[in-house]
């Protein structure tokens, strides 16, 4: 265990060679991981990517590229979170009869506390934030988002608050609190080494740029839909990622202000969250969670969205009370923000106050609920085609409804007094987060894959991947609620209950489970990057879709599309199928107005990042040339007036003929 | 695929018209949003001062402290210089390039008047032993309104550099939507900083 000590030399702050974690696991993992990391650098230099890589990817200002950005760091994320809890299951099992188990306390805090922050921030918010760049602007038949480089921007500060959490492995030490850093504990007095400090920044600079991203693309639903979007024409995933953003926008700041202050009683000495001098540890809670419950909905709210893109595609039927589905969206927007004492009611407010906040939350049930109908109804009658993306959907549906049923048992505040903090609690959130949030992911990334690339998923991996996903959820989760039942709280290392083992034995086997599945969509995308030739789609809507983004080329151009849709009524792709609309491939093209590529946004994310960690480690001085850089890059920027191009009516014909070249001979 | 080639005009599914989009249309509609977030931070804010603005930890309360003729002239330079903002909008609306600068640097001159007069009230404090460590409540206090200078401070620079650009580039449409821009998160300053007069100073005093 690294000893901590706060005292500072100019140069380096605190950092010292103590920093060094005391672990052969760590440092076994960073062996895996810098041979890996040179391995990539190495490959890319050999092949001359890197040139590649900065000019098409990097500084790309294409919603596109950038929503695939976001998805590939939250894969990335998603392993470094599995491991965590593949640690956890193992220590859990393991420290029974006596046996401490091979993780010590220190190491142990620091693993709990990693898995909650990168799973929620770094996994779930990159896939959805992903998700919904990707998707949106195709779907309301835009060129881009309403402020590109802004996008651009916002991803690599994501990227950053990775990248400061990641540090934390291997530099000093990850914090020790839990993934919300309730104080006391996560003051200065009770964590006084880089743990916080590290937790603090990843998520401050991850923050601002979850804040750009739901303002731009706020504006994008508002202002850039085709001519005649109205709102209820909107895809559901549309209107499900506008009350996304919305609720970012308006709950992230409470987040960042409220970490400021924490950051402030920390590095400061004030006294908003102590327990003398006039602070108080509560207003902390209560803050966070008021930021906390809305996230919770800004991360299940795009994957209804794509629950109902899916359902009504592949039932090949319109989806089923779709005004109910906006309006039910539109109430959960709303009542998310009603909801959030249910996660301490124990606190003492008091019986009304208690059951006013136990009432709102049960209340939410019922627009969820009503979703739930949609879906089923919608498949009602319908020709099912069980692809993998329906059968993600249906998983959805049976796993998410036993969790929003342990969910409304804990929404009862007598019985919250019992589980609540215990495995009971645990087992509830994995159920609707893994079974509602993942399982959408896993849906949309089988559903647009071929958008993005040009041909499907193979489907003997991802039923592998699926099944091995599913059965191990139940079999990771279920014992949780048992064990919360018997009295088990979350986040202990060691147990004396011998008869509680079994019960940990059966966890752990269901993470193994679902490592096996996670392995399997690895080899899934690998094998069908190999095979690709096999399952190529020409036609741009390989599952009969429904919206405008199947009416574009697969993958579509840098521009999307040549001309702007017109949109006639509620799924505006299907109603030109059935209207036998023609590719305005004879008229004459135009030239398309295109924003410009930039490395603004890797420079001033790439700052952010050193500005974070020099906070974290006491540089001052470094920290503060951070600062000035981030400033003086700002401004000089936007003396930067040259910011657009047009893409000639040559070339976009070029494009567009070659597709249709392609349409020709695929019919 | 369904797409066959019947009759169906390209032109109602397709717009295939030329249309002159304008630029940046989006912008203020987008700092709108922004502005609101900010809002929200302030609310938080706000909101901890209204938790914690009583804890005065046996130390130093509102009226121990707070000079109201300092803090009524410091107002006074903000809201002037709101006012002059205005007149630097006019002259832009005009056409006038070196009117709009003229105000501009008037607006200027006020913003830094008043963060001139708010850190000598911050080192007054501090010398007095009422730094922001001292109690919830000056914790609180310092978190406020330091945060609104801060904004007023970033406002500056962002005043000067539009400056320098106008000088360069002239009141072109980026130009004139920057100062569209800036005109708002300077008034939406000028809200905050009425809510923090009477809130946290005026009924501090009662």
């Amino acid at each position: 265990m690294a000893t901590a000590s706060n005292e500072t030399t100019f140069l380096l702050g605190r950092l010292n060679w103590d920093a060094i974690p005391h672990d052969p696991i760590v440092w076994a993992t960073f062996v895996v991981v810098a041979l890996g990391g040179i391995g990539l650098l190495a490959a890319l230099t050999r092949y001359r990517l890197w040139g590649w890589l900065w000019r098409e990817w990097f500084t790309s200002v294409d919603h596109k590229k950038i929503g695939i950005m976001y998805i590939i760091l939250a894969l990335v994320m998603l392993v470094r979170g599995f491991a965590d809890a593949v640690m956890m299951r193992l220590q859990q099992v393991w420290a029974f009869g006596g046996s401490e188990g091979y993780l010590n306390s220190h190491h142990y805090d620091q693993i709990f506390t990693a898995h909650g922050v990168i799973m929620i921030f770094f996994v779930a918010m990159p896939f959805v934030t992903g998700l919904m760049n990707y998707v949106v602007p195709l779907q309301i038949g835009a060129r881009d988002v309403s402020f590109p480089f802004l996008n651009n921007f916002s991803f690599w500060m994501t990227a950053g608050g990775a990248v400061i959490v990641m540090v934390s492995l291997f530099v000093g030490e990850f914090a020790q609190t839990g993934w919300l850093a309730f104080p006391p504990l996560s003051g200065i007095g009770y964590s006084p080494w880089v743990g916080v400090d590290y937790y603090i920044w990843g998520l401050q600079v991850a923050g601002v740029g979850t804040t750009l991203s739901g303002i731009n693309l706020v504006v994008t639903i508002v202002k850039m839909r085709a001519p005649g979007m109205t709102m209820m024409r909107m895809p559901v995933f549309t209107w499900t990622s506008l009350c996304t953003n919305i609720l970012i926008v308006a709950s992230f700041p409470v987040l960042t202000a409220t970490l400021v202050l924490l950051t402030l009683d920390r590095y400061v000495g004030t006294n908003f969250f102590t327990n003398d001098l006039g602070g108080n540890p509560m207003m902390y809670i209560n803050l966070i969670w008021i930021w906390g419950h809305p996230e919770v909905y800004i991360l299940i709210l795009p994957l209804f969205g794509v629950f109902s893109e899916v359902t009504s595609t592949f039932s090949g039927k319109r989806l089923f009370g779709y005004s109910s589905m906006v309006y039910a969206t539109v109430c959960i927007t709303i009542l998310s923000y009603l909801v959030w004492l249910h996660h301490f009611f124990t606190m003492g407010s008091g019986a009304s106050v208690n059951s006013f906040f136990g009432i709102t939350t049960m209340i939410i049930s019922i627009p969820t609920g009503a979703k739930l109908f949609n879906w089923l109804f919608t498949m009602y009658g319908g020709r099912i085609r069980f692809e993998l993306p329906m059968m993600w959907t249906v998983a959805f549906m049976l796993t998410f409804t036993v969790g929003g049923m342990t969910g409304v048992l804990l929404a009862v505040p007598p019985a919250d007094f019992v589980l609540h903090n215990s495995l009971f609690l645990v087992a509830h959130f994995h159920n609707v987060i893994i079974g509602g949030v993942l399982f959408g992911c896993f849906a949309a990334i089988n559903f647009w894959w071929p958008k993005a690339f040009g041909y499907k998923l193979d489907v003997f991996w991802g039923k592998v991947s699926f099944w091995f996903w599913v059965v191990g959820f139940w079999f990771a989760f279920m014992p949780l609620y048992v064990l919360g039942l018997m009295g088990v709280t979350r986040r202990l290392r060691v147990f004396d209950d011998p008869d509680l083992r079994i019960w940990f034995a059966i966890a752990a086997l269901g993470a193994v489970l679902i490592a096996i599945g996670i392995a399997a969509m690895f080899v899934q995308f690998a094998v069908s990057i190999r095979k690709r030739q096999l399952n190529r789609d020409v036609t741009g809507d390989p599952w009969d879709g429904r919206t405008l983004e199947w009416a574009t080329s697969s993958p579509p151009p840098d521009y999307n599309f040549a001309f702007s849709p017109v949109v006639h009524g509620l799924d505006a792709w299907w109603e030109m199928k059935k209207a036998g609309a023609t590719r305005p491939d004879a008229a004459g093209f135009l030239p398309i107005h295109m924003p410009r590529n930039t490395g603004a946004g890797v420079v001033l994310a790439a700052l952010s990042t050193i500005c974070g960690l020099a906070l974290v480690w006491y540089i001052w001085w470094l920290a503060a040339l951070g600062f000035l850089a981030i400033l003086a890059v700002s401004i000089a920027h936007s003396f930067n007036y040259n910011r657009d191009y047009h893409i000639p009516a040559e070339q976009v014909r070029a494009v567009e003929d070659a597709r249709s070249r392609a349409l020709a001979q695929g019919a | 695929m369904s797409m066959t080639a019947t009759a169906v005009p390209p032109g109602k599914f397709w717009d295939t018209e030329p249309h002159h989009h304008e630029e940046g249309a989006s912008t203020s509609l987008g700092f709108w949003i922004y502005l609101m977030s900010d809002c929200l931070m302030f609310a938080v804010l706000f909101a901890v001062y209204g938790v914690l603005g009583a804890n005065y930890a046996a130390g130093p309360g509102p009226k121990d402290l707070f000079d109201l003729n300092l803090i009524a002239l410091n107002t006074a330079m903000l809201l002037f210089s709101s006012i002059t903002f205005g007149f630097a909008m006019l002259a832009m609306g005009r056409g006038d390039q070196r009117g709009t600068l003229r105000w501009l640097a008037v607006t200027l001159f006020f913003g830094l008047c008043f963060l001139a007069i708010e850190i000598y009230e911050f080192r007054h404090l501090i010398h007095l032993g009422a730094g922001p460590h001292r109690s919830g409540f000056l914790s609180a206090f310092f978190a406020l309104v330091g945060t609104h200078g801060l904004h007023v401070a970033f406002g500056s620079i962002w005043l000067v550099t539009l400056m320098v650009q106008i000088t360069q580039k002239g009141l072109i449409a980026a130009n004139r939507r920057r100062m569209a821009c800036l005109s708002m998160f300077w008034h939406f300053l000028d809200v905050i900083w009425i809510g923090v007069f009477t809130f946290v100073y005026l009924l501090g005093m009662i």
